[in-house]
This record gives structure tokens, C-alpha cells and sequence, in this order.
């Protein structure tokens, strides 16, 4: 089963931290990626920007409506996620897990992936 | 990360927000900061015991209140507010009380807090380094050290800029459109000043960190006015300019020239984020004097080479920028980009009638005296770049002339 690890923290938060700080934890995640991926569980994973970065197509109206800005203004905030490939829920969360030693605070959303469409351009 | 740089970051992050909510509530800068003070002790006591509360700033502003209020309790007849335990832990409770305090007041209470270190009456170094103290919380060693004075020095300044500010009339209604617009045009103002202090001499590291300082509350405005293409503009140009941070000094604190330097040490993760929010700005069609440098900056990032600068592009992107606020230094920058498309003698007729106005400007003569390289007039060059070294604002400054001066003229003199 595929699942999608939703990576929601505090973008206030995170954004605060200083490059040092950042590249610390960036560097210890990196390595528990590294594990995962050597045991097939990982694939994919990326970092979102800043919301203030993001653009929201509202599109319950015609034509659909931009707006700046996310899509829910939350206190805790969508800023990346990674891709597992893994037997069921109980293995999902054990490797989630794994990166939330590295990584606390916050909140990891496991969600399992209904349709994944690699990417078709490196084939 | 542990537990005390977690907490330390939360209650950086939650500053802004805590003060300026406690402002609201006490109308008094010292009192709120002195509660803000104390609710910042108590989190480094509760927190790694009960776990991080969901909105560390309601938490904050809660128990910031609370600690004040207990000092006063005999006099006020304020009823006892829950104990700080009980706040980190029970959501429902924490939930609706975070709602009451902030809600639609938030915007206005960050706004305010910046607003008042803006005050037109404070020099430009006071309005800095009130908001370093005030708004971002470094403290006055920090800021001594980016502004290379004693802490006795920095601590005095800020005191008097804070009387000066207790002593104006800081007004405490929500504030209508026309005045919001007025509050944030002079607060992005004063966080460029933030910015370009750290950039201007920003070899050390206290100075980088009024760059990163500077650009954490450009996001914070811009989450404050998300559709405001001038804070987009603002954001992405701190945001482009610093990506280049470690390209702009060499091993010896030396200045490296943006056509010298080396791109590689370029931030792509910065310059990725910067072209995003112009992209979103331009979309607003509303251009502003930050926007337009800000395309300026993108258009410097997006050349792979210093030979693929887009140079009429930067020499428009000027032209636009003098209408807008005209101005002889911005006249002297958009003379560089006219020298590299119509050649040194346009820029020098540009750049003439500027003399008077910038008599006492560095970069005038290092690059007047640049043209004149250039066209081989090389005596007259020397004089300039002479006077350029005896106007540098930084040792770095006059280093960084002489050494033109040895590397292009002497060669050219030679000849």
C-alpha cells in the first residue's frame, strides 16, 4: 500500500529557525531517509515554501477565482510530505515515526494514496 | 533539536504576536513586555514538562496577562484566570480563550507593535533598534555587537527611544483602511531599514542576522496582507538580495563585485522563493517602488553568467523606478545599467548633473571614477576613486576601491 505522510507544523515556527539550525535537522532526517529508502519503504518526499509563497484557485465558481495565499488558514500548516510504500497502517506509522525522532513537534497525517501517477518525464 | 532551542524558537516565533496583544491589553510597552517576560519563563518551565501547548502565542498571552494581573490582583477585581497547567493541556479551554484574545485582533496587534518603533520623530538607528528589542526580542547584547557599540551605549539608546515612543499618543482603536495602509507603508520601511543595515556592511555574523530578521517579518507581514503586491515586492527583494549573502564577501572580508562573484554560491532555495512571490505580485498589476527592485534583483538571479544580464531589462525596470520616487542615487544606479547598453560616456552624461547632491556619496565617485577607467582617462579616474576612498563608510568599502585601483589603473597607466 502507498501512503502519503502529510508533514503539518507551524510555519511560524519553522521559518524561525536559523540556517545552522535547519541544516542540522535536515542533515539527521537525511540519514533516516536514507535507511527507509535502502529498505524500499521510501519514495518520494518534498518541502513545501512558505504559505506566503502559495496561490489557491478557488475553483467552485466559473471561471475559478485566484486567490494569494493558502487554502485553509490554519495554525498548523501543510509544509511538505513523503511517500511510503509499505505493508499496512502499522508499518506506515512505525516509519513515520522513525522521522518524527528526528523531526518533533507538529503533526505527521498518514493518508493512504487512492491513485499515484509517477512521474512519466525520467522514463 | 532540544528542548530549550525548540522552546527558545516557539517563543521567538510567538513574540510578535504575544507583545503586541499584550500591548493592546495593558496600553503600556514596558508592562507588556514585562509580561511577556514572565509568561516566557513560566513556558520554560511548563513546557518541557507538559509538552508544547497548540498555540504557544495564546499560551503566551494568557499567562502574560495572568502573572501581571496577579501582581495588581489586591486593587483590580479581576477574577482569577486558569492556571497555566491547565491551560497547555485541556484544548477546549485553550481554544476558545485563543479566539477571544486574538481573532480579527491580531493583524492590528502586530501591526501596532511595529508601528509604534516607527515613530517619525526617532533617527532611523533608533527605529532599528527598538524593533530588534521590541518586535523580533534580540537583546541589547545582540544588538550592540550588529551595531558595533558598547551594550551600555545600545542600552541607553533604546531607552530613550522608548520613552520617546511612551510619551506619543500610540493610538489603541482598530485602525480604518486609510490608516492601515499609512501604518504598513511607514513598518515596511522601517523593516528595510532592518534589512539594509545587516546587508550594507554584512560581513559578520551579528549583521547577517538582522538580514534574517529583517525578511522573517516581511513574511510575517505578508501573512498579515496577503494580497498586498507591495509586501510580495518588499519580501522578495530581501529575500533575492540575501541569497547572494555568501557570495558578496571573499575568505578576507572583501567586497565581491555582483559581476565577480560566484554564482554557485548562490541560495536557490532563497532566489526559488523570491521569483515565486514576484510571480504572484506581478499578477496584481498595482507596481510599486519594492516590486520593481525586487525585479531588479530577479533579473541579476535569473542570469546564469553576468554576460546573460539582462541590462535594457534593468535599464527599464530604472527608468520606472525615477518616476516613481525620483531620486539622484537611484539616477547613479540606472547610469550602471545605461553604461553596460549605451557605453560609459551615456552613463557620465547621465550621472553629471548628480554631483552636487551626492558630493559626499561613496559610490558616486567609485563609479564615475569606474566610466572614466573606461574611456582611458585614467587621472581623472584616480581622483575620483581617491575621494571615493576617503568617503567609504567601512573599512571593507575603502579596501575594495584601492584594490580596483591597483588592479584596473595601474595596469591602465602601465600601458
Amino acid at each position: 500500500m502507498l501512503y502519503a505522510v502529510l508533514c503539518y507544523h507551524d510555519e511560524n515556527l519553522v521559518w524561525s529557525w536559523s540556517k545552522e539550525e535547519d541544516g542540522a535537522l535536515m542533515d539527521k532526517i537525511g540519514a533516516v531517509r536514507a535507511r527507509l529508502t535502502a529498505q524500499g519503504k521510501l519514495g518520494a518526499s518534498l518541502r513545501l515554501m512558505p504559505t506566503t509563497a502559495a496561490t489557491t484557485l478557488r475553483k467552485n465558481q466559473d471561471p475559478p477565482l485566484v486567490i494569494d495565499g493558502p487554502f485553509a488558514e490554519t495554525k498548523e500548516q501543510l509544509l511538505g510530505f513523503y511517500i511510503l510504500d509499505v505493508e499496512n497502517l502499522d508499518a506506515a506509522l512505525e516509519a513515520a515515526r522513525e522521522i518524527a525522532k528526528v523531526n518533533p513537534g507538529g503533526a505527521f497525517e498518514i493518508r493512504p494514496i487512492a491513485v499515484f501517477n509517477p512521474d512519466e518525464r525520467t522514463k | 533539536m532540544n528542548d530549550l532551542s525548540w522552546i527558545n524558537a516557539a517563543l521567538a516565533a510567538a513574540r510578535p504576536q504575544a507583545v503586541g496583544a499584550l500591548l493592546r491589553y495593558f496600553r503600556d510597552l514596558d508592562r507588556a513586555e514585562e509580561a511577556f517576560q514572565e509568561a516566557a519563563l513560566r513556558a520554560l518551565k511548563n513546557w518541557p514538562q507538559n509538552g508544547p501547548p497548540r498555540d504557544p502565542a495564546a499560551w503566551l498571552i494568557m499567562v502574560g496577562r495572568n502573572a501581571a494581573l496577579d501582581g495588581v490582583r489586591k486593587e483590580a477585581r479581576n477574577v482569577a484566570l486558569p492556571d497555566e497547567d491547565a491551560i497547555s493541556d485541556v484544548e477546549d479551554v485553550e481554544t476558545p480563550l485563543a479566539e477571544r484574545l486574538d481573532g480579527s485582533h491580531y493583524r492590528d496587534d502586530v501591526l501596532r507593535l511595529l508601528f509604534i518603533c516607527c515613530h517619525p520623530d526617532l533617527p532611523a538607528t533608533q527605529q532599528i533598534a527598538l524593533a530588534l528589542r521590541i518586535v523580533s526580542g534580540l537583546t541589547v547584547k545582540q544588538i550592540a555587537r550588529a551595531f558595533l557599540v558598547s551594550e551600555a551605549a545600545m542600552e541607553q539608546r533604546i531607552t530613550r527611544a522608548k520613552q520617546r515612543v511612551a510619551r506619543a499618543d500610540v493610538p489603541f482603536e482598530a485602525p480604518g483602511p486609510v490608516e492601515r495602509s499609512q501604518r504598513l507603508a511607514a513598518v515596511m520601511a522601517m523593516v528595510y531599514l532592518v534589512f539594509n543595515e545587516g546587508y550594507s556592511a554584512g560581513d559578520s555574523e551579528a549583521r547577517a542576522a538582522l538580514c534574517d530578521e529583517a525578511i522573517r517579518l516581511s513574511r510575517l507581514l505578508l501573512r498579515l496582507f496577503q494580497t498586498e503586491p507591495e509586501v510580495m515586492g518588499l519580501a522578495a527583494l530581501m529575500i533575492l538580495q540575501h541569497a547572494r549573502a555568501d557570495a558578496r564577501f571573499d575568505a578576507d572580508g572583501e567586497i565581491v563585485l555582483l559581476e565577480d562573484q560566484d554564482r554557485s554560491r548562490w541560495d536557490g532555495e532563497l532566489i526559488g522563493e523570491g521569483l515565486a512571490l514576484m510571480d504572484k505580485a506581478i499578477r496584481h498589476n498595482r507596481p510599486g517602488p519594492y516590486q520593481i527592485q525586487a525585479a531588479i534583483a530577479a533579473t541579476h538571479a535569473r542570469a546564469g553568467t553576468p554576460s546573460d544580464t539582462d541590462w535594457a531589462g534593468i535599464d527599464a525596470l530604472y527608468a520606472i523606478l525615477e518616476r516613481m520616487q525620483p531620486s539622484p542615487v537611484i539616477t547613479l544606479n540606472r547610469a550602471v545599467a545605461t553604461a553596460k547598453i549605451a557605453g560609459p560616456e551615456a552613463a557620465l552624461a547621465m550621472i553629471a548633473p548628480l554631483e552636487t547632491a551626492l558630493s559626499g556619496y561613496f559610490h558616486f565617485y567609485g563609479a564615475r571614477g569606474a566610466f572614466l577607467l573606461q574611456l582611458g582617462r585614467t587621472s581623472e579616474a584616480r581622483t575620483d576613486f581617491s575621494r571615493a576612498i576617503a568617503l567609504a563608510n567601512t573599512p571593507a568599502e575603502a579596501a575594495h576601491i584601492r584594490r580596483h585601483l591597483d588592479r584596473h589603473l595601474l595596469d591602465a597607466e602601465a600601458k
